[in-house]
């Protein structure tokens, strides 16, 4: 079915790019997590890749407006102001937490409330959201009923309700079996075309799949950015790993530790 | 225009099923001649299916036909009050209503329980409205545009919605002695959770009540004297310096308090 595109989906851009950081510090707790990071991202998916506490979860929060940044500049959508940021903002955090009584309709109908959508299009973004999640057969089951990776879906239905400008999904495949993985990628390549994705995963093979770069975080710093291509490029024989990519990934932090 | 020329039925039949495959001119032709023949509209109508069209438009309307009247009405109470308070809720009235049966058993001069708690009594439900451990869709709320004071605020009023009528109902005293009191702790616990989290503020203010006032009254037996209409001052103090420190700490109800 058709769906009425208004003006404002259709005027041009006029920032370069969708999310711009400049030496961006993010404290988690007492932690420095994110500890001067610079990124300049625009539309595509953004593969955010490093070993467990690289701090790419608080750098997701952070891009998410729900953590202030402790220094440094951090512009999303050319520095609008954050209300008007959340309303283009899709975001689903590692773990996240959800009402277990509500249907997979009544939790995304939610979500869209509270990203302020106009009551006349909740109906129908929800259900194309929960068509695009491939829950449409599980709609009115509710929450806790569902499976783990029907849960993650229903909360990709939720992130993409407002067909967001910027995405940020935190571990999405995490608890997915191999087909719902295959699902999920094939999902972030028809996101694509004019939304901002930021996946996070430690899953090398996430990355290789569904994401056009790169960017791989360890102890806070950006230690490399480039296509899938040049990280796989990275690694050579005599490094830890079962594929290109994952030899590149361990040759990357390798080389860092020792500079470091 | 004459109209010498008509479409065939064959022609008319593609057209009105959408053939692509008919050249764009005898297509246009065809539009053209529809608008001055009725003859040729008569045979569009007699070819044209409108289940196709009804599809799309009961494809558009369904969603919002379709859903059922309960699911609606839960939707719009969540919006009010989030699911995660309803136990809290639920809680504070049965605390309420054990608390008036204890005043009707126990003989008159002991002081009333319920007037006792009645301060503290929406503070459950109000620290159940925002933060972490409270609420579990807490982070996935806090990144949305309607998040913050607006939707805190709009959470404790339905809060108040039940928790005043439950205490004018189980008081039957005049509201002068423990109205005002309950709304300075809505709002101190508002204040306070702004700096160290609502879970917590509402803890300190509850444990803080009992120990001071709830505690030593009952072990007097005598009502406490905070809750005489002469401390009414002081109520109201506490209510408009707490909406001061909510006005400006409002910020800190959008973003994730990782404490």
């Amino acid at each position: 079915m058709a769906r009425v595109v208004d003006a404002a989906e259709v005027a041009p851009r006029t920032y370069p790019w969708e999310i711009a950081a400049t030496d961006l510090r993010v404290r988690a707790g007492r932690r420095m997590a994110v500890d001067g990071v610079d990124l300049s991202l625009a539309t595509g998916v953004h593969g955010l890749l490093g070993p467990n506490g690289a701090g790419k979860t608080t750098l997701i929060r952070a891009l998410a407006t729900v953590l202030r940044p402790a220094s440094g500049e951090l512009d999303l959508l050319g520095g609008a102001d954050v209300r008007e940021v959340r309303r283009r903002l899709g975001y689903l955090p590692q773990e996240f937490g959800f009402y277990r009584r509500f249907t997979v309709r009544e939790f995304v109908e939610y979500m869209a409330w509270l990203k302020e959508m106009p009551k006349v299009d909740i109906p129908g973004a929800v259900q194309r959201a929960i068509e695009r999640a491939g829950l449409t057969d599980r709609a009115d089951s509710k929450l806790k009923t569902l499976s783990g990776g029907m849960v993650r879906r229903a909360g990709i239905a939720q992130a993409i309700v407002n067909d967001p400008a910027i995405l940020l999904l935190d571990e999405p495949t995490a608890g997915l079996d191999p087909a719902q993985r295959m699902q999920f990628r094939q999902l972030l390549r028809d996101l694509t075309e004019d939304t901002c994705v930021v996946v996070s995963t430690h899953l090398v093979e996430d990355v290789a799949a569904a994401c056009s770069d790169v960017i791989l975080l360890d102890n806070g710093r950006v230690v490399f950015q480039g296509a899938a291509t040049e990280l796989a490029a990275a690694g050579t024989a005599a490094d830890a790993g079962d594929s290109p990519m994952e030899r590149g990934y361990s040759a990357l932090l390798a080389r860092k530790g020792a500079a470091g | 225009m004459t109209t010498e020329w008509h479409a065939s039925t064959a022609l008319v039949r593609r057209y009105v099923a959408g053939d692509t495959g008919i050249a764009a001119e005898v297509e246009w032709a065809v539009e053209v001649h529809l608008e001055s023949c009725a003859e040729c509209r008569a045979k569009v109508v007699e070819h044209a299916s409108v289940a196709p069209l009804l599809d799309q438009v009961w494809a558009a309307v369904e969603p919002a036909t379709s859903a059922v009247p309960a699911g609606r009405r839960r939707r719009w109470l969540a919006t009010w009050a989030s699911p995660a308070m309803v136990p809290w809720l639920a809680m504070t009235v049965l605390v309420t209503l054990m608390a008036l049966v204890a005043d009707l058993t126990i003989n008159n001069s002991y002081p009333s329980l319920v007037l006792l708690i009645a301060p503290i009594a929406p503070v459950a439900g109000v620290a159940a409205a925002w933060g972490r451990g409270m609420d579990p869709a807490y982070e996935l709320v806090a990144a949305t545009p309607r998040a913050g004071l607006y939707l805190l605020l709009r959470r404790t009023v339905a809060v108040l919605v039940v928790v005043i009528p439950l205490l004018a109902v189980t008081t039957w005293l005049s509201p002068v002695r423990w109205l005002l009191p309950c709304l300075a702790f809505t709002v101190a616990t508002l204040a306070l959770g702004g700096f160290v989290g609502m879970r917590r503020a509402a803890i300190g203010l509850v444990a803080g009540w009992s120990a001071i006032v709830v505690g030593p009254s009952l072990v007097a037996a005598r009502p406490p004297a905070v809750l005489e209409p002469a401390g009414l001052g002081v109520w109201a103090a506490v209510l408009v310096l707490g909406a001061c420190v909510v006005w400006l700490r409002g910020g800190a109800f959008n973003r994730l308090d990782l404490r």
